[in-house]
């Protein structure tokens, strides 16, 4: 297949489209399968039929449009209606009424508007949109048009001052300049250079690049191929977790379309341009997702970081140069190459551009998966977005950047999001969670439960981490049971300083941040549970409660 | 465990089909569990000797990873997502109530051998947190009566949903 049969595709497909007067997306991702997806997509199919309007209604299944929380999600084109918690038995209903007699059943559309007022989708471009098993519906969204421009018009280095110029910078957490990884990368001399696509999201609570390879899988692998073009490599993995089943199967599926078409291969849109791609599977372990971890990982070892440099640029998968890109990093790619690093630019702040993609959860009403423009804050986030607190409970915190992220509290709402505000505040961009806390949490319980997961995902190389945290752990232990004293305070906050400085890897260097962050903003708990030994939440000295109540 | 039956055979074609490279260990023992469910000893040791690398490094690496099983797990499993998003909504509580109710404890099975109650770091559904999967349905919105409920009418119906 040739750039010119991919634009015949295009149109082709385009004309198929057109010839449906309405379109039923129903998000088939695993926030709305495990609620009834599939059956209420069997059964849009059926009503179809029945009512004799299966010519001008295409029934697809999609990804995640974002409103996870009252799935399953049905979306209805022309007008963009967004259906939720649609049962099998409703659906009858909603093509006669909406379909047929042209009324949209209006109580059973969704009504947080608000939820996606403040958000840009870049990145999520085709999410809920397409049907993420055909690649036909991805090349009529423009799909691999942007790899058509860079192997018909653009040089490698062409490709790389575009990223470059765009701002961009790495999505899975630590924000390094792409452009900049990349020309570290195309400037080694090493043969052959491989890429590896980081789709481990190891944090705990976070679903965004899982959510994205469900809905739109041909974007990362479009990333991927330009990537691969700038820096010279042939060869690229995802590696994915094995608890992701649906996004496996889905790029497998993708991959083996793009093989179909030529798009992957040996001879890439007859440009004689060479890219071949493979899945790796994770198995579950945080600290595989560290660049150098990962590497150890899709070369069937223990996940383990290593000392750096060399960095995978120059020394990666067994021992060549390395590019390793989080997943959203390589969606925006294609937007980029299409609109140009100016455009890109322009989007977000000066210093960080372009969008991110939060998974919103905790104690709001509008939970779900966000797209959000760098510099939004924080209120924008959790009132606008989220729509306030579930139940009008008070808020307490929102936790940013997962496990080893920070516990903000209410004063610092108007913080804009992006790396350099979030770090200066004791947080982390991490691969993007958000989670709303009320007063039924307890911020010592909060910062012990991370603490023990930074326990437990520790791999144990260096001392500080492994020994420090499991310092750090019995002190929560003592205070939480009654036993604690107010030395432990500033114990914690020095063991806290420690590990952050000492560890070899970002996963002790990040680990204490909820310690950290709660003693500085939510200290008089500590001291409650100390002096008092009382928890607000309720949550804390349980073991206590239940020896009195035994004794009496 | 390792009889001379199918799942042997078809181990054997995926060890075959990574070349017995040492690199795709791996994808091996995903593969492996997937067929026998978990990973033992002797399981270990075969696919070791297959691809020509000390027992240890493959017991090393398989008890690595949490996503690997090395007992067997009980006939119906009960598994808690612990994320952040599920802690957040006190799935905690619902854990508790179920060693408590059915006599077992994380990472533990009944002594009858009937139910497992297994943890797990986010299976990706947070926006419905709190998360229980029951065998392979998953119950968003948990709470503690719907769970112990769905437990109950599962060890009473006896069988695997699927
Ligand atoms: C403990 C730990 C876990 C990480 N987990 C992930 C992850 O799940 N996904 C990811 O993309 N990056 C993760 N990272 C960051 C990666 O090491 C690496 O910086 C990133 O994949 C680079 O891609 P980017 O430049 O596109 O962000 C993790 C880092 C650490 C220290
Ligand atoms: S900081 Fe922790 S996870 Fe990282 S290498 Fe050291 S012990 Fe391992
Ligand atoms: S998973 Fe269906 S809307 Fe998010
Ligand atoms: S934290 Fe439980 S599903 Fe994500």
């Amino acid at each position: 297949m040739k750039l010119d049969d991919l634009q015949k595709i295009a149109e082709h497909e385009v004309d198929f489209q057109r010839a449906y007067k309405h379109r039923i997306n129903v998000c088939c991702s695993s926030g709305c399968v495990p609620f009834g997806a599939l059956k209420v997509l069997k059964a849009f199919q059926e009503a179809v039929r029945e009512f004799g309007v299966e010519k001008e209604c295409k029934v697809a299944r999609t990804g995640c449009v974002g409103t996870c929380s009252v799935g399953p999600a049905v979306i209805i084109d022309p007008g963009d209606y967004l259906y939720q918690s649609v049962t099998p038995e409703k659906v009858r209903e909603i093509v006669r009424d909406h379909i047929v007699l042209g009324l949209p059943v209006k109580d059973m559309l969704y009504h947080g508007e608000a939820f996606f007022k403040k958000q840009r989708r870049l990145v999520l471009r085709n999410a809920g949109k397409i049907d993420p098993s055909r690649i036909e519906d991805y090349i009529a969204m423009g799909g691999y048009s942007a790899i058509g421009k860079c192997l018909a018009t653009m040089t490698p280095q062409g490709v790389i001052y575009e990223v470059s110029r765009s701002g961009l910078r790495g999505r899975g957490g630590a924000g390094f300049p792409t452009g900049q990884k990349w020309s570290l990368v195309a400037r080694t001399h090493t043969t052959p250079k491989y890429i590896v696509a980081n789709l481990d999201e190891g944090d705990p609570g976070v679903f965004a690049n899982r959510t994205l390879a469900e809905a739109d899988p041909h974007a990362i692998i479009e990333g991927m191929l330009i990537a691969a073009y700038a820096v010279g490599a042939e060869k690229g993995y995802i590696y994915i977790r094995a608890e992701y089943p649906l996004a496996i199967q889905t790029l497998q599926k993708a991959i083996a379309q793009a093989k179909g078409m030529s798009l992957l291969g040996d001879n890439v849109l007859e440009t004689g341009f060479k890219f071949d791609l493979e899945l790796r599977f994770g198995a579950g372990a945080f600290v595989a997702g560290e660049e150098t971890a990962i590497l150890a990982s899709v070369e069937g070892r223990r996940a383990m970081p290593r000392p750096r440099p060399p960095y995978p640029a120059n020394s990666g998968l067994w021992g060549k140069p390395t590019l390793i890109q989080n997943v959203e990093t390589l969606a925006n790619i294609p937007v980029i190459i299409q609109n140009g690093g100016e455009w890109f630019s322009k989007v977000g702040t000066a210093k960080c551009s372009g969008t991110k993609c939060f998974s919103l959860t905790g104690q709001i009403n509008n939970p779900g998966l966000i797209e959000v423009p760098m510099g939004i804050t924080l209120r924008e986030v959790v009132y606008d977005i989220g729509g306030g607190m579930q139940d009008n409970r008070p808020f307490k915190a929102v936790l940013v950047g997962g496990p080893s992220g920070g516990c903000l509290p209410e004063a610092l709402l108007d913080l804009p999001i992006d790396y350099d505000s979030l770090t200066k505040v004791g947080a982390i961009m991490g691969s993007g969670g958000i989670v709303v806390i009320d007063d039924q949490s307890c911020m010592v319980d909060t910062a012990k439960f991370f603490t023990d997961f930074c326990v437990e995902e520790s791999c144990g190389k260096c001392v500080p981490c492994r020994a420090g945290l499991v310092k750090i752990k019995e002190t929560f232990e003592n205070i939480t049971q009654g036993t604690g004293k107010l030395d432990d305070i500033a114990a914690l906050d020095k063991a806290g300083q420690y590990i952050k400085e000492a560890s070899l890897c970002g996963l002790g260097q990040t680990a204490p941040n909820p310690v950290l962050t709660t003693l500085r903003y939510f200290r008089d708990e500590y001291v409650e549970h100390i002096v008092e030994k009382k928890c607000r939440a309720g949550k804390c000295f349980r073991n206590l409660k239940k020896e009195e109540d035994d004794a009496q | 465990m390792l009889k001379d039956d199918n799942r042997k055979m078809m181990l054997d074609k995926v060890i075959k089909k990574f070349d017995y490279e040492a690199s795709s260990l791996l994808e091996i023992l995903h593969k492996a569990q997937e067929f026998y469910g978990y990973l033992d000893k002797n399981l270990m040791t075969y696919i070791a000797n297959a691809l020509r690398l000390p027992p240890s490094h493959v017991v090393g690496v398989a008890t690595f990873y949490s996503f690997f099983k090395l007992k067997a797990p009980g006939e119906h499993v009960v598994t808690g997502c612990l994320g952040t998003a599920c802690y957040v909504k006190a799935v905690d509580e619902i854990m508790t109530a179920i060693e408590q109710e059915f006599h077992l404890k994380r990472g533990g099975s009944t002594s009858d051998g009937k139910l497992s109650l297994f943890t797990t770091r986010c299976i990706g559904a947070c926006a419905m947190a709190p998360n229980i999967i029951v065998d392979d349905e998953v119950i968003g919105k948990a709470t503690k009566e719907v769970v112990l409920e769905r437990v109950r009418l599962t060890l009473a119906g006896g069988g695997r949903r699927s």
